[in-house]
């Protein structure tokens, strides 16, 4: 009798539950996976996967049909597998891209298409900003948002007064020796020197025989391989140990740290995450990280991770309903996670995250390199601590503003 | 007159190209459109390349500033398409002259370190003149045009019908200049400049004027492009673009104009569809560059034409 009500009740169940609950959550990822970003870009895809494999592939009871796609690292690759997503997969929400230039091309296409974007690595400041969309947010810091508080942590903890910067010479590069500079300066600081090697330069000799020598120290703003030949060839000039060095928040990542070696430690650097952090969401995250692939999580796979947490997230808030757009984005924009692996994290109104940003020491410990915190400022805003309106105000970050009155 | 069989295989490929939209995905007629304007900008350079033996390894900055045109007057100034057509066409037809004064004064492998070397030119323009360019990040949020037309472009048939129409009227210019007197010229300076300087033709001026016909119709497909996307940046004027759109004429056949339109199509579907599916997919392509080059070095347009005169193609050998 009672086997026969289960069954019956259960039934009842099956046929109450709507039909959209058996149809996959559609989500796209975009990343690269060839060219001279594609190490960054596997970093990226290892996050969502680790993060599918944990969900066991399902989301708020629906299953997920997760489509990664290369973008090969141009605007119009990106677009055309955007398109790809959107009108092909019609996918419900996109994870992606990687690269600042990348993001830019896609923004306007899916906000005409109305599709959620959750950003995990492309950080230019002003997706959230001045060009902000409705359905473009990011999980991950804007360039300058790490690079600000660490412009002021430079003058005032640190006590330095002149800093040569050196930078790849791309959108991402520009930005975050801006924001340094900016708040470097606001504080008593002088940026004297910047250099600005092209992206990809094989050989970073002739920028640092450049160097000034007069400085406290050299603010380094690289986003790939670049940083591990600096360090390298810095060590060989005699610098290191001389020229205290600070990096922004992708130099010393933990995707190039396992490949560097004593000429690292000693960097200081600026990021809304490290690998060494010790909250218990952060030990549960890398250690699954760890056993999955082998290597510390960084920059590229905990956006990506965290991306999905945004996902989940909204998704819950909406019981899985992720067909009705306007309820699904707004849950989307409503973010806010407690235990991320780097911190409490939630979104600003322009769809930014606001989160912990650590100062943290390159450190051997057990062995092996990692990023210990060393500072935390909590709560860190896109804006840092200027007021929203005045920096709207200013022209955008870039390699001219602010100009360097210093030099 | 064309030949009676050409004159019917090239109906059925128009008659395809004009039928086929509202049966494709609304992915795919992305994918074609991006086709035809690339097509247009392969033939251009096919123009100097196939017929005039100039390799140039610069033609990317034409397509760059085609775009920029649209993408600067469009976001900046509010311009309407003919304006920025106008500036477009202008522009490309202006830096082609000068760069032509540079460039021609080589040939062989120097005219294509010249052609690099000013192609970097335009590409660091774009990447470093901020202010007018937005450097790396590059212009976003570009309109389509509204040409007063009942039918939008901003949708994706009309705007597929909006780019056949200028890919066709590219052809009938390109086709127009290779079969007049002036074409045939050109074609006799790539067999031998000398014989042609003896026979009293101003050798330099023909390839001048052959140079700048090129570029401007390369800003033809730039001023496209710039609408298609809604976006420009430094990467569509990268020495990857220029090289690209080399192997679209030599895969389609060099000097066959209709070829490096084929090519471009061939390359454009590959890199999108290919990579949708396999993350190898530069390999795929790569195997096809090798393929082509071996087995049918006059591209594919070349091994029909010889198969068609029941000539087995040969494959290429060394000829010590």
């Amino acid at each position: 009798m009672i086997r026969h009500v289960v069954a019956l009740g259960l039934l009842v169940l099956l046929a109450a539950t709507p039909s959209w609950a058996q149809e996959p959550i559609r989500i796209g990822f975009l990343t690269i996976l060839t060219g001279p970003l594609a190490a960054p870009g596997k970093e990226m895809e290892n996050g969502i996967r680790l993060f599918m494999e944990e969900h066991k592939n399902a989301l708020s009871g629906r299953p997920v049909d997760l489509t990664v796609l290369d973008t090969g690292g141009t605007p119009a690759g990106t677009l055309a597998k955007a398109r790809e997503l959107a009108e092909q997969r019609k996918v419900h929400v996109i994870i992606g891209p990687l690269a600042a230039f990348e993001a830019y091309a896609i923004a306007p296409y899916v906000n005409s298409q109305r599709v959620p974007t959750i950003s995990p690595s492309a950080a230019a400041d002003d997706l959230t900003q001045r060009k902000a969309t409705q359905f473009f947010v990011r999980a991950t810091s804007t360039s300058t948002q790490p690079t600000q508080p660490f412009g002021t942590y430079a003058a005032k903890t640190l006590g330095f007064k002149k800093v040569a910067t050196i930078a790849d010479d791309f959108a991402f590069g520009h930005e975050v020796v801006a924001g340094f500079q900016k708040a470097f300066e606001d504080a008593g600081g002088q940026v004297v020197q910047k250099l600005w090697p092209k992206l990809g330069t094989t050989d970073q000799g002739p920028y640092i025989s450049q160097l000034r020598k007069d400085i406290d120290a050299v603010f380094i703003g690289f986003a790939g391989v670049a940083a591990l030949r600096f360090l390298k060839q810095f060590e060989d000039a005699g610098l290191k140990g001389k020229i205290p060095v600070l990096a922004n928040q992708t130099a010393v990542d933990e995707a190039l740290l396992r490949n560097m070696g004593d000429e690292a430690i000693g960097v200081v650097s600026t990021m809304h995450y490290s690998a060494a952090l010790d909250t218990p969401a952060n030990r549960k995250f890398t250690a699954a990280y760890r056993k999955a692939f082998g290597t510390d999580p960084g920059y590229y796979s905990v956006g990506a991770y965290t991306a999905g947490l945004f996902l989940k997230q909204a998704l819950e808030k909406v019981r899985g309903k992720v067909e009705d757009t306007d309820s699904f984005l707004q849950a989307v924009r409503g973010v806010a996670i407690a235990d991320a692996p780097g911190g409490p994290i939630r979104l600003d109104r322009h769809g930014q995250a606001v989160h912990n940003i650590y100062i943290r020491r390159v450190e051997r410990q057990e062995g092996r390199l990692q990023n210990t915190v060393i500072h935390t400022i909590e709560g860190v805003s896109q804006f840092w601590n200027y007021p929203e309106a005045e920096f709207l105000k200013q022209p955008a970050y870039s390699r001219d503003f602010p100009a360097c009155r210093f030099c | 007159m064309l030949p009676r069989h050409r004159v019917i295989g090239l109906g059925i490929m128009l008659l395809l190209l004009l039928v086929a939209p509202p049966f494709l995905s609304s992915f795919l007629l992305t994918l074609l459109t991006q086709a035809l304007i690339y097509g247009i900008l392969a033939m251009s350079l096919d123009l100097i390349l196939g017929y005039t033996g100039l390799a140039s390894l610069g033609h990317a900055a034409y397509l760059g500033l085609g775009a920029y045109s649209v993408g600067v007057l469009t976001t900046r100034h509010g311009a309407n398409f003919w304006v920025t057509l106008a500036v477009g066409l202008l522009l490309a037809a202006v830096v082609a002259a000068v760069f032509g004064l540079v460039a021609l004064r080589a040939t062989g492998v120097y005219f294509l370190m010249i052609t690099l070397a000013l192609g970097m030119v335009i590409w660091g323009l774009a990447h470093r003149w901020v202010s007018m360019t937005q450097g790396d990040i590059g212009i976003s949020g570009v309109p389509r045009p509204d040409l007063g037309l009942p039918w939008s472009l901003a949708k994706g048939i009309p705007f597929y019908y909006f780019s056949l129409a200028g890919f066709l009227l590219a052809l009938w210019v390109l086709w127009v200049v290779v079969r007049s007197p002036f074409g045939q010229s050109l074609v006799g300076i790539r067999e031998s400049e000398s014989r042609m300087r003896t026979l009293g033709y101003h050798v330099w001026l023909h390839k001048y004027i052959g140079f700048i016909i090129a570029g401007t119709v390369g800003g033809f497909s730039g001023v496209l492009w710039g609408y298609y996307n809604g976006f420009v940046s430094p990467a569509d004027v990268e020495l990857a673009t220029s090289v690209e759109i080399l192997l679209m004429v030599a895969l389609g056949g060099r000097a066959t104009l209709l070829g490096p339109a084929l090519g471009a199509g061939v390359i454009v579907l590959l890199k999108n569809l290919v990579s949708v599916y396999t993350h190898r997919w530069l390999l795929i392509l790569g195997a096809v560059y090798i393929g082509t080059i071996v087995y049918a070095p006059e591209g594919i347009v070349g091994a029909v034409r010889q198969f068609a005169k029941g000539v087995k193609p040969e494959p290429l050998r060394s000829k010590a």
